[in-house]
């Protein structure tokens, strides 16, 4: 089966609230000091579901794409470093300022462009953003079946069969190819490249398309082709002040705790 | 047609909490906008539900009643879903961030040539536009943002919009829509519940959840004896989870259940940015943490350092004793 995964690069979701800082007039998250930029980890374990397929059906291909600026390469390289055969750079400052909307767009054009594959991947919601409607728009746009938020993907002959997590517990689906899932957590953890993988990963070639490879008028796309705009972004701040409740014992500190829980009338 | 058009949810109880709540929030800023509140309803055996609509603050209540769609589906209720919005041509559409929402925003508003925020945690009116406010970076940063395109889908939060106090004088007009036998592409096969046994995660008013500091999936035990002496329901963090301890049904934070109960304990549990997006709203929050630099004590009202093994037990009588 082919396959082709969309992925992000963003800010490490793992930093430290402390090092995470705003640029509020720019609307911009500032980079973290010492901390290096990832590929969002859904998009990883999407990649992972993307190979687990390739495997089990014993032929067929992977192939990546990634939107973004010059560091979107690096989500490309540790995707090519996973195991992944192709990767592909939408590439062009036309892009700038899009949003969900121009992002699948761009994206969908660009897998017409290469070929609809057997199955297109994406995790369930960039870690940056946090909206998770990339890989529905795509499907939408593309008038693909999909399903979303799985934790497991298998092939049974020609069809997809999928795990969905939703809020009591878990739905089976059955889709026909080609279509489009997205990865949640759940799913499991992703391999982690070697080091000679991460060489050959370096020699290997991206391709670069922009929007006009893509049939893309600059007006469609970036922040002129938006559908979203922002108005503001801050940090929230927190007003509790914590009263940490001392004692020499566990039960002196458990009792103190009771205590203050009933003072302040929360039980 | 209605100013906001709010796609609810069923449960057993009729409504569920969250489309009660949307259904607060539409009324509110429907006033701004203009023009009334319409609820619509996808799903089989609608008419209990249909008819507290209009108590909860529906003026119209569109059902769309049907065995081919009881149960949540992409193919099957996209349609459905696109033929109500086109009918009513409201100005903002609001769905829960729940299963259906996440999956059926995006997809819709793409079908009407617009976009979707989705999870939002306030809504405000500007002129014609909702602003709303989203959480953003697993929690560290919020966002305002308006679609320009119309309509405007949001997705809500469950938990952050009120409700109205219910008005049995108030009624909504009822209109049934036809539902066209579904063409299905992705097929629903099977449904694995989570087994849950007490007090559902969302609806609970005391927390007690555990994180990777617990050690292993033997401390939950532990855990539960301290919910049941609380009535509370048990949560974990995503490490706890997926390190396999407890359930993922039972996640606390982001990419888990959001949860705003009157006390949240949070036991072993560092307070990681993405994991306070799934309690932060909580009204208390008490940590036991053996780090006295754990995050989560910035969150908290109360706290205790120490290991909480040896808290635990001492904590589990004093709340006995306390609640006798
Ligand atoms: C995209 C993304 C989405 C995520 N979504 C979620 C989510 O939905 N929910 C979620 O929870 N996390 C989520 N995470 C993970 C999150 O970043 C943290 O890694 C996770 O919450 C940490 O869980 P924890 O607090 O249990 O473990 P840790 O961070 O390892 O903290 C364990 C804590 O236990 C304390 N401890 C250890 N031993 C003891 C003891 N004996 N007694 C008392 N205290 C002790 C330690 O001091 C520490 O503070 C997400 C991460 C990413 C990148």
């Amino acid at each position: 089966m082919d396959v082709i995964v969309c992925v992000k690069q963003i800010p490490d979701p793992e930093t430290p609230a402390a090092a995470f800082k705003v640029d509020e007039a720019a609307m911009q998250v500032l980079p973290a000091q010492g901390i290096s930029p990832v590929i969002s980890p859904f998009d990883a374990q999407a990649v992972e579901a993307a190979l687990r397929i390739k495997d089990a059906s014993g032929d067929g291909s992977v192939n990546i794409i990634s939107l973004g600026p010059d560091s979107a390469r690096d989500a490309i390289k540790h995707s090519l470093a996973m195991g992944a055969d192709e990767g592909y750079h939408l590439k062009d400052d036309a892009f700038d300022g899009g949003d969900a909307w121009t992002t699948a767009l761009a994206l969908s054009k660009a897998i017409q462009h290469l070929g609809v594959p057997d199955v297109l991947i994406f995790g369930r919601q960039a870690a940056d953003w946090d909206q998770g409607t990339v890989g529905s728009i795509v499907a939408e746009l593309l008038d693909l079946p999909s399903a979303t938020v799985l934790r497991a993907v298998e092939m049974t002959g020609d069809s997809i069969t999928v795990s969905r997590v939703v809020a009591d517990g878990f739905e089976n689906i059955e889709l026909p190819t080609p279509c489009v899932l997205t990865i949640s957590n759940e799913f499991g953890d992703p391999r982690y490249p070697q080091l000679r993988q991460i060489m050959q990963a370096a020699r290997k070639q991206v391709t670069e398309l922009t929007a006009a490879d893509l049939g893309l008028d600059a007006s469609e796309v970036g922040a002129a082709g938006a559908r979203v705009q922002m108005h503001a972004l801050f940090q929230p701040t927190s007003d509790v002040e914590v009263e940490i409740i001392e004692g020499d014992t566990p039960e002196e500190k458990a009792a103190g705790l009771v205590n203050a829980l009933r003072e302040a009338k929360i039980l | 047609m209605a100013s906001i058009l709010v796609f609810g949810e069923t449960d057993d109880a009729g409504l569920t909490a969250p489309t009660l709540e949307m259904l607060g929030a539409a009324s509110r800023l429907s006033g701004d906008l203009g023009g009334g509140v319409a609820l619509a309803l996808i799903g089989s055996g609608l008419a209990d539900a249909a008819a507290v609509a209009g108590p909860a603050g529906a003026d119209t209540v569109y059902t769309a009643d049907a065995d081919s769609v009881a149960a949540y589906q992409t193919d099957s209720y996209l349609p459905v879903a696109q033929g109500i919005v086109e009918q009513d041509s409201p100005a903002v559409v609001l769905m829960s961030q729940s299963s259906m929402g996440r999956d059926l925003a995006p997809r819709l508003a793409t079908r009407l040539g617009t976009a979707a925020i989705m999870d939002s945690l306030g809504l405000e009116v500007e002129g014609d536009r909702v602003k709303a406010t989203r959480s953003c970076y697993g929690g560290n940063a919020r966002q305002v943002v308006t679609v320009q395109t119309d309509p405007q889908v949001v997705t809500v939060r469950p938990k952050s919009q009120d409700p109205l106090e219910a008005d049995a004088s108030r009624s909504a007009d009822v209109i049934a829509v036809d539902v066209a036998e579904p063409t299905l592409r992705a097929r629903t096969t099977g449904k694995e519940q989570a087994e849950s046994e007490g007090i559902r995660l969302e609806d609970a008013e005391i927390v007690v959840s555990g994180g990777r500091g617990l050690g292993g999936p033997e401390a939950f035990a532990d855990l539960e004896s301290l919910a049941g002496v609380l009535t509370a329901a048990v949560g974990s963090s995503r490490a706890a989870c997926d390190l396999g301890w407890y359930p993922p049904s039972q996640q606390v934070g982001l990419t888990g259940t959001v949860v705003s109960p009157t006390l949240y304990v949070a036991i072993a549990i560092s307070g990681a940015s993405q994991h306070m997006a799934g309690c932060g709203g909580s009204k208390n929050i008490v940590a036991i943490n053996k780090d006295p630099d754990a995050p989560i004590f910035a969150f908290s009202r109360f706290g205790i350092v120490d290991d909480y093994k040896k808290v635990l037990p001492a904590l589990e009588s004093a709340f006995a004793e306390a609640l006798d």
